[in-house]
């Protein structure tokens, strides 16, 4: 990054914010004047919670940069910073070039208006100039496939269509810099990989991309480098590999009691699932688990009230830590039907032997009512599978081989005519017994 | 290259920025238009109802039953020409006033200089007008009442009527991000100014010389009366009240806009 211009300077910024019910943040007019007359010289007593702790980087033009860290780590808050919506306590920021930020998809969509009123709308609110969205608009259209219900207003669409509309118009945005938030999350499996590849454009275009994300793989896919966050505070900037195994060891270390399902659920989502685990052999909650283990994948979910699942489907997407999906399955391919409609439940996938090698992974777990997708919990839950001595060979396999295991059958049948050459000397250094191997692992 | 720094007491008013968004800012004033009559069974007619059902209800009370004088033209002729600039005034504050807090989720999730929301609403007052305006033309024809050369400067009072309005619109907004309350009194604020305010009478029925140069604190009062006079060629205009009214809203407006640049700077943060 020396050489090349930066695009972006970030010196020891600073982000508090005031909290607490004692804060001195008054809400009502009443109470800030009783609080002055009370009070009337000093400052009022906060509480105040730091966000920021002082960060400071820069990002070369051109780089691509994924910001990766726990929730709470400060990185929206740092996107905030980044795309101009706060201001930070302390510190400064300096931008060279036009900021586009995409911290929602879907930001200032009205239920109200059409299709085609809201990506006119919505490009708007986003900064694109109205002869810019003209000119793309076809390509928005064809993206999102909507084009039967450019006229239709949105609130009649259904999440997924929402979604991709959103995402569409967002995608065709042209800034110098752009700012990303855990937007890829969104859709089908079809219409990620479309994102993804969209993303993949954006980011060869030369533009200096900002990217936050809980995907690791499209973190590894897509950055020319990473920023780990933890805590307020930069703890890595660096090579992206390095970036995401620092960030892994961060997150194996911590708690796993303090998470939300809501902080994993994509914004398109309505709330049915309520909570995940999984069980290892035993039927025991388990995180660590050998090679070729069986693996529970369980969720509860509660419909919000007044609705029912009329088909309850469950998807599992089974995600390597940089490698990408591994492979996913729901009960509707393996053609596992509940005709019964309920609103709340528990629905489990138990794979009898998962062929992984040993690594970090995660799951997306998905919930559909036969229709539409109504929810989904991305990377909620993770998993570590353990090297382990599957062959029986005494050793475990090379890790960084991929994320599956191979079962072979090996068979060498030796060419006795070269063999004859050689044969001499070979008896010479004592018979050996390798002269047709053939192992069954 | 554009550099962010902490929140400070004066903030440049960056008109520049501004004028980057000015298609926001259509976008939004048609956006709030297209949504402000829909699933409504009237439609944009309403634009039109309101004013006509007000003028009728001011004629009725202050004409027939108060009987308050009008100069000689028929009352309901002079509350309609009253309620023309009063709705350009009381449309473009009411929606200026609220505008932050209906537009929270933008305002947290996206940047753009703030102030175009307010500034936006102006568009609703002036498109209230412009489709009163021809029922007005149509009324004239009804009542038989001559044009006037003094509505060329028709223009010239709307356009100090709206700034009067956005120049309050921008206080009252910005204070609604912290203080709700603003919104609860925003309602009784526009109900008084339009008691106090020449929309649904005339000047001419206040007699009391002291009560009126009181009454001409009221900056909307010059104003509105001079509208009327602008529409009607009746009635009086009051130039030293109307120059006062100008000055106030001169001032307003530039206090206003620091202010709302000020306190723009922690919205994402309190909203």
């Amino acid at each position: 990054m020396s050489s090349k211009h930066p695009a972006i300077s970030v010196q020891n910024v600073v982000k508090t914010y005031v909290v607490g019910h004692k804060a001195a943040r008054h809400t009502t007019l009443g109470e800030a004047l009783t609080a002055r007359l009370r009070n009337p010289f000093g400052r009022a007593q906060t509480d105040t919670f730091q966000a920021l702790k002082g960060v400071s980087f820069d990002i070369a033009e051109g780089e691509v940069v994924g910001i990766i860290g726990r929730n709470g780590a400060g990185k929206s808050t740092l996107l905030k910073i980044l795309s101009r919506i706060t201001l930070p306590t302390s510190g400064r920021m300096e931008l060279f070039g036009r900021v586009g930020s995409l911290l929602e998809v879907g930001t200032g969509f009205h239920p109200e208006l059409t299709g085609r009123e809201n990506i006119f709308l919505n490009g708007a609110i986003l900064g694109m100039p109205r002869r810019d969205i003209e000119r793309r608009f076809d390509e928005i259209v064809a993206f999102a496939d909507v084009e039967t219900f450019l006229d239709t207003p949105v609130k009649r669409y259904s999440s997924g269509m929402y979604v991709r509309l959103a995402f569409a118009v967002a995608a065709h945005l042209n800034p110098e810099i752009l700012v990303v938030d855990e937007v890829l999350a969104v859709g089908d499996g079809e219409f990620q990989k479309k994102c993804l590849g969209k993303m993949k454009d954006v980011a060869s275009s030369g533009r200096t991309v900002l990217f936050v994300s809980h995907n690791i793989a499209a973190v590894s896919n897509l950055c020319t480098s990473a920023i780990v966050m933890e805590g307020g505070q930069l703890i890595f900037q660096g090579p992206t590999q390095q970036g995401i195994e620092r960030y892994l060891n961060t997150n194996l270390n911590a708690l796993e009691g303090d998470r939300d399902v809501k902080d994993f659920r994509p914004a398109w989502c309505k709330p049915y699932i309520t909570g995940a685990r999984i069980l290892g052999p035993a039927k025991r909650e388990q995180y660590t688990l050998p090679m070729g283990s069986e693996i529970t994948l369980e969720m509860t979910f509660r419909a919000p009230a007044g609705k029912t699942l009329r088909r309850p489907v469950m998807g599992v997407v089974i995600n390597h830590a940089t490698l990408g999906t591994v492979g996913g399955v729901n009960t509707r391919m393996t053609g596992f039907e509940s005709d019964e409609p309920c609103a709340a439940g528990v629905m489990s996938c138990t794979l009898k032997r998962m062929p992984l090698l040993q690594g970090s992974y995660s799951v997306e777990l998905w919930l559909g009512d036969g229709h539409e997708d109504l929810d989904c919990l991305m990377g909620y839950l993770t998993f570590q599978i353990e090297p382990t001595d599957i062959y029986g060979s005494g050793q475990t396999p090379f890790a960084r081989l991929g994320a599956i295991y191979l079962e072979p059958k090996w068979h060498l049948a030796a060419d006795p005519e070269v063999a004859a050459d050689s044969a001499a000397a070979a008896e010479s250094r004592a018979a050996d017994p390798l002269a047709a191997l053939s192992s069954e692992n | 290259m554009s550099v962010v720094e902490p929140p400070s007491r004066w903030a440049a008013l960056e008109l520049r920025e501004l004028w980057r968004f000015r298609e926001l800012l259509l976008s939004l004033a048609s956006r709030d238009f297209k949504l402000r009559y829909r699933q409504t069974a009237l439609g944009v007619s309403w634009v039109v109802l309101q004013p006509l059902m007000a003028a009728g209800i001011f004629g009725l009370l202050f004409g027939r039953i108060a009987k308050l004088p009008s100069d000689g033209v028929p009352y309901f002729l002079t509350a309609f020409a009253g309620m023309l600039g009063w709705n350009a005034f009381s449309t473009t504050l009411t929606k200026s006033s609220s505008c932050l807090v209906g537009n929270a989720h933008l305002v947290s999730k996206v940047y753009f200089p703030r102030i175009v929301l307010p500034i936006s609403t102006v568009f609703a007052g002036l498109i209230d007008f412009a489709v009163s305006l021809p029922v007005f033309g149509i009324l004239l024809v009804l009542y038989h009442y001559p044009p006037t050369l003094q509505m060329l400067l028709v223009p010239l009072w709307l356009l100090m009527v709206l700034a009067l309005a956005q120049a309050i619109g921008l206080f009252t907004s910005a204070l609604t991000v912290q203080y709700r309350d603003v919104q609860y009194i925003m309602p009784v604020l526009v109900q008084f100014l339009l008691i106090a305010s020449p929309a649904g009478y005339s000047v001419s029925a206040i007699t009391d010389p002291r009560l009126r140069t009181f009454y001409f604190l009221n900056p909307l009062a010059g104003l509105l009366s001079g509208f009327r006079w602008s529409l009607l060629g009746k009635g009086d205009v009051y130039w030293g009240y109307v120059a006062y009214a100008a000055v106030v809203t001169v001032v307003l407006l530039v206090a206003g806009a620091f202010a709302f640049r000020r306190m723009e700077q922690r919205f994402a943060d309190v909203i």
